[in-house]
């Protein structure tokens, strides 16, 4: 009996790796670099208490004279090498990045999923119940759609802002931050998920649930949403790009992220300002860092959706 | 005798995937004699579709064509290149699709789409082909021509957008019309229709027709000689009238037997044990061979050509001149 | 003596089909209705199997529908075992759903693609409750075995089938609430010839077996002829005859009934004339006045485009022709 059950998982793992959507993806090796980029990123991130040589946000080791070091060059005062550099205040540009990504990361998936699912639920229930329900909410899709994203996340960051007491405001700083982009991104998810769910409600299957009597609630949870799934998923790789950018461009103006929980986009805010006078690096890392994010979510995203489009097989 | 308008000599289609090469079409050949109706059948995976697509030059990648030859009026037409390939398509060979309502565009108007075609293939004026269309749309059957020549695809119904898509099939009077399940997606009663009006219309031309169905009640009605296709490869060829009345090989008796007809009287119909085959799981030796009830060592191992029976049929199988279990 | 299964009475549907409002108010044109079904009324007796013809418009796909309860009657009753279903409480009406089952057309879209197929036939099982989910597998590896499938495939996913084998899933499916009537609609009209004799027979063996009452609906008049006891023939929303099989087929009463039997392709070639068949199905939006049927019928006459031919009996069942009012005996062919 064990024995049967090694086997099976033996081969779920061989028939994963022989099929369609695996072997697309070892077919592209640009794709594959992609993968092993986020994935690298991602894990630096994560990891970045572990493996960050500095901690950048601790004043009490931070030297104002170790700041404007270049790169790799040993610093006049305390001869101590950063590997990028530091910035105005000392700030060991390496460690900055790493806690940076990791605020951009958090905020930019928890956006997302915050999106995903609000995006779901109104395209669901919109597919579903039709008639003026799905007027109403499609027109207040279409409404939202008609403002850039930026706009709508700074009135929801201008509306938290005179809602929570000033106490409070630092900690639910990436709280709102999440919702604000949240609440810009839902619209595509549903829009998507709304017309796969009325292409699937027309479906036989969906009227065989109903002959038998399945409750509506179960019948578009169990039987539909999973079939609507594909193109969400893609939208939601090239959505968590989106995100981290919007991120990145909302700390950049300075609603974003606290100043005392530096994110990517307030380090290239804080970094514009040197660029001119020569200390280049500070601001440049940062922004190596967020292009290869988002170009390596973007690239995964294009090839999910290639890969799980059925007419080009 | 006079020649073949379309001579298919072994033609073999392949598909490169990368789970290997599959064959779709195994050394088929056939003649079609101008004015005459060779009804293709064989069932969904056969390789019928295919072998319209392979004539006119519309294989779909991977699908190509790999070996044997296609001739019209005695000229080869697989190995030209594409430009000399677009004169043939419509002038030469007209082709009428299953589905009208996707083979017209919806853009359109059928004058427009009429008129198009005509004046690609002879050089009239716009005035003298929307003549010429009108004309068409009469003989095909379409009441009040002039007036609804200027409406919409979706202002006909199905049989008329059908009859429609046979006008623009033979508007440049080709020699070969191929048919590719012309009456799948109509009415019972609109079917008959278009049977007729193919068969008239194509009999007046004298133009060579390839009919290709699953649909062996529509062969019946139209088609003077019929090919059996199974897994890729021919397993019978001759007069309609014969096959149908006297099928030598086990598959084609064993398809007889499972159509239910208005006349016989059955309990159950003839059940063919297993399915047709995978492209990529052709059994060697005869395809046919896991669910032939005559099967010997020799069908396991050696793979049937089509053999001529009597006059004017083949038979690919090696039991074929023996009588079988249905006699 | 066999009591009905089944009974529809003076079942009608009306679709609104109109453009929405504000087209409506900017283009001034009226609500506009579709009569999917008019004044259709048959009863199917426990074990025949009774087969509903008709071509596209016929309004067949409408009243399989109506019978399953997936879309409400505009004037009319649907009575199973006796029970006029639309005055059932909901609780009721779940327990009579058990009772009938529903085999569909499209062996790809009837079973949900990420589903494993031992999920898709036991569904109906734990929706009705009718054992607990450790018996569920035991019960779907039966119905898999009696469909001609094997226990193994519970685990695989639909796509990984034939469209035949689809079938037998559906039909699997089917029977796992243990049903006493199914309705088939068009079940081999998408599967290949030789497949469709292995459906047939297997319809066949389980209504022996289990003693089911089918109802089959088709437009295939040699598939009905092999398997019904009992035919009703629908022509834009009416059923214009409803006669026993072999009387159908032997002497059909109605115009549109002769007419579809002669559109029937001749296997046999036995060389009959046939008469050419006239016209096309109408819009049913817009349906001829009077007699559905008179702009393609060969014996049509004034009086046909004024009155809407009411039920006639006649030798073989019953059929609705002006042209039947006017003998004493029955036409014979």
């Amino acid at each position: 009996m064990q024995l049967i059950k090694m086997r099976d998982r033996m081969n779920f793992f061989t028939n994963a790796w022989d099929s369609d959507l695996v072997w697309s993806f070892r077919q592209a090796p640009l794709v594959m670099v992609a993968a092993l980029m986020t994935t690298v990123i991602v894990l630096a991130a994560v990891l970045a208490p572990l493996i960050a040589p500095h901690d950048p946000f601790n004043p009490a080791t931070l030297n104002l004279m170790d700041g404007f070091t270049p790169p790799m060059t040993p610093n006049a005062m305390s001869g101590q090498v950063y590997l990028l550099g530091t910035d105005n205040q000392g700030r060991d540009i390496l460690s900055t990045i790493l806690y940076g990504a990791r605020i951009s990361l958090f905020v930019g998936f928890s956006a997302v999923l915050f999106a995903m699912v609000l995006g779901i639920f109104v395209g669901l229930v919109s597919a579903w119940r039709g008639g003026w329900i799905d007027s109403t909410l499609m027109r207040v899709a279409d409404i939202q759609l008609s403002f850039p994203s930026i706009l709508i996340a700074l009135l929801i960051f201008g509306v938290a802002r005179s809602l929570i007491p000033v106490a409070y405001r630092e900690q639910m700083a990436i709280w709102v931050l999440i919702v604000a982009i949240g609440l810009s991104d839902w619209v595509q998810f549903a829009r998507v998920v709304r017309g796969a769910a009325l292409v699937e409600k027309s479906k036989e299957y969906v009227q065989a649930a109903q002959a038998i009597g399945v409750r509506p609630s179960r019948i578009v949870l169990t039987h539909i949403l999973p079939n609507v799934m594909g193109p969400v998923l893609v939208i939601a790789t090239i959505g968590l790009a989106l995100a981290i950018i919007a991120e990145a461009t909302l700390s950049f103006l300075g609603v974003g992220v606290p100043p005392t929980q530096p994110s990517l986009g307030t380090l290239i805010r804080i970094g514009q300002g040197f660029l001119f006078s020569g200390e280049w690096w500070i601001i440049l890392f940062p922004s190596l860092t967020l292009l290869a994010l988002a170009l390596s979510v973007n690239l995964l995203g294009d090839w999910l959706r290639d890969a799980l489009n059925p007419k080009l097989k | 005798m006079t020649e073949a308008v379309l001579s298919v000599r072994d033609l073999r289609v392949e598909f490169s995937t990368r789970h290997g090469t599959l064959v779709a079409l195994d050394g088929v050949s056939f003649d079609i004699a101008p004015g005459e109706v060779l009804g293709m059948v064989g069932e969904s995976g056969a390789g019928k579709s295919l072998t319209g697509s392979a004539i006119i030059g519309l294989l779909e990648p991977p699908g190509r064509t790999t070996g044997g030859e296609i001739l019209l009026r005695g000229r080869r037409i697989d190995n030209l290149p594409a430009s000399e390939m677009r004169g043939i398509r419509g002038k030469r060979i007209g082709m009428v699709f299953q589905d009208p309502l996707t083979s017209l565009n919806p853009l359109y108007t059928i004058a427009e789409q009429l008129i198009e075609t005509i004046r690609t293939h002879q050089s009239l004026t716009a005035s003298q082909a929307r003549l010429r269309a009108i004309e068409l749309l009469d003989r095909v059957g379409i009441p009040a021509a002039a007036r609804r020549i200027d409406d919409y695809p979706h202002h006909f119904s199905g049989g008329m957008r059908q009859r429609v898509v046979i006008a623009l099939a033979l508007c440049a009077d080709p020699e070969l019309v191929i048919a590719d399940e012309p009456t799948t997606a109509l009415d019972v009663s609109v079917q008959a229709q278009i049977i007729d009006l193919i068969k008239e219309i194509c009999a007046e031309k004298g133009a060579a027709v390839l009919l290709i169905t699953h649909d062996m009640g529509v062969i019946a009605e139209t088609a003077d000689r019929v090919a059996v296709l199974y897994a890729g490869r021919l397993a019978e060829v001759g007069p309609t009238q014969d096959i149908i009345r006297d099928p030598r090989h086990p598959y084609t008796r064993g398809l007889m037997g499972s159509i239910p007809t208005l006349t016989q009287n059955a309990t159950r119909l003839v059940q063919i044990p297993g399915a047709m085959p995978r492209l990529s799981d052709i059994p060697a030796g005869c395809a046919f061979n896991p669910r032939c009830p005559n099967v010997t060592d020799h069908c396991r191992t050696a793979r049937p050509s089509l053999m001529p029976l009597q006059a004017f049929r083949e038979v690919a199988c090696w039991q074929a001149d023996k009588e079988g279990p249905n006699d | 003596m066999t009591e009905s299964l089944l009974r529809v009475d003076g079942l009608w549907r009306r679709f609104d089909v109109s453009k929405p409002w504000l087209n409506r108010v900017i283009e001034r044109e009226d609500r506009q209705f579709l009569t999917a079904l008019a004044d259709v009324s048959f009863s199917i007796d426990r074990g025949e199997t009774f087969a509903l013809v008709g071509e596209s418009g016929s309004g067949k796909s409408t009243i399989a529908r109506m019978i399953m309860g997936l879309l409400a009657p505009t004037a009319g009753r649907i009575c199973f075992d006796g029970q006029d279903m639309s005055t059932l409480s909901p609780d009721k009406l779940r327990e009579l759903r058990r009772r009938f089952q529903i085999v569909f057309q499209n062996p790809f879209a009837s079973l949900n693609p990420r589903w494993r197929v031992g999920a898709i036939i036991g569904e109906p099982i734990l929706t009705f409750g009718l054992a607990s989910a450790a018996a569920v597998e035991r019960e779907v590896a039966r119905l898999l075995e009696i469909v001609g499938l094997s226990a193994q495939d519970a685990k695989k996913f639909p796509h990984e089938f034939s469209g035949g084998q689809r079938q037998r899933i559906a039909i699997a499916r089917a029977l796992s609430s243990r049903p006493e009537f199914i309705v088939f609609d068009e079940p081999t009209s998408a599967l290949d010839v030789s497949v469709q004799a292995q459906i047939l027979n297997l319809m066949r063996d389980l209504q022996d077996q289990f003693g089911l009452t089918y109802l089959l609906i088709s437009h295939d008049l040699s598939v009905v002829r092999h398997m019904a006891t009992q035919v009703g023939v629908l022509y834009l929303g009416r059923l214009v005859e409803v006669a026993q099989a072999r009387a159908l087929f032997d002497s059909p009463q109605h115009p549109y009934t002769r007419m579809l039997l002669d559109a029937v392709p001749d296997l046999t070639l036995s060389g009959v004339r046939r008469t050419p068949i006239r016209g096309e199905i109408p819009n049913p939006i817009s349906p001829p006045s009077g007699c559905a049927f008179h702009p393609r019928c060969p014996i049509a006459s004034t009086r046909c485009t004024e009155i809407v031919p009411t039920p006639v009996v006649t030798a073989s069942g019953i059929a609705s022709c002006l042209a039947l009012l006017d003998t004493t005996e029955v036409i014979k062919n």
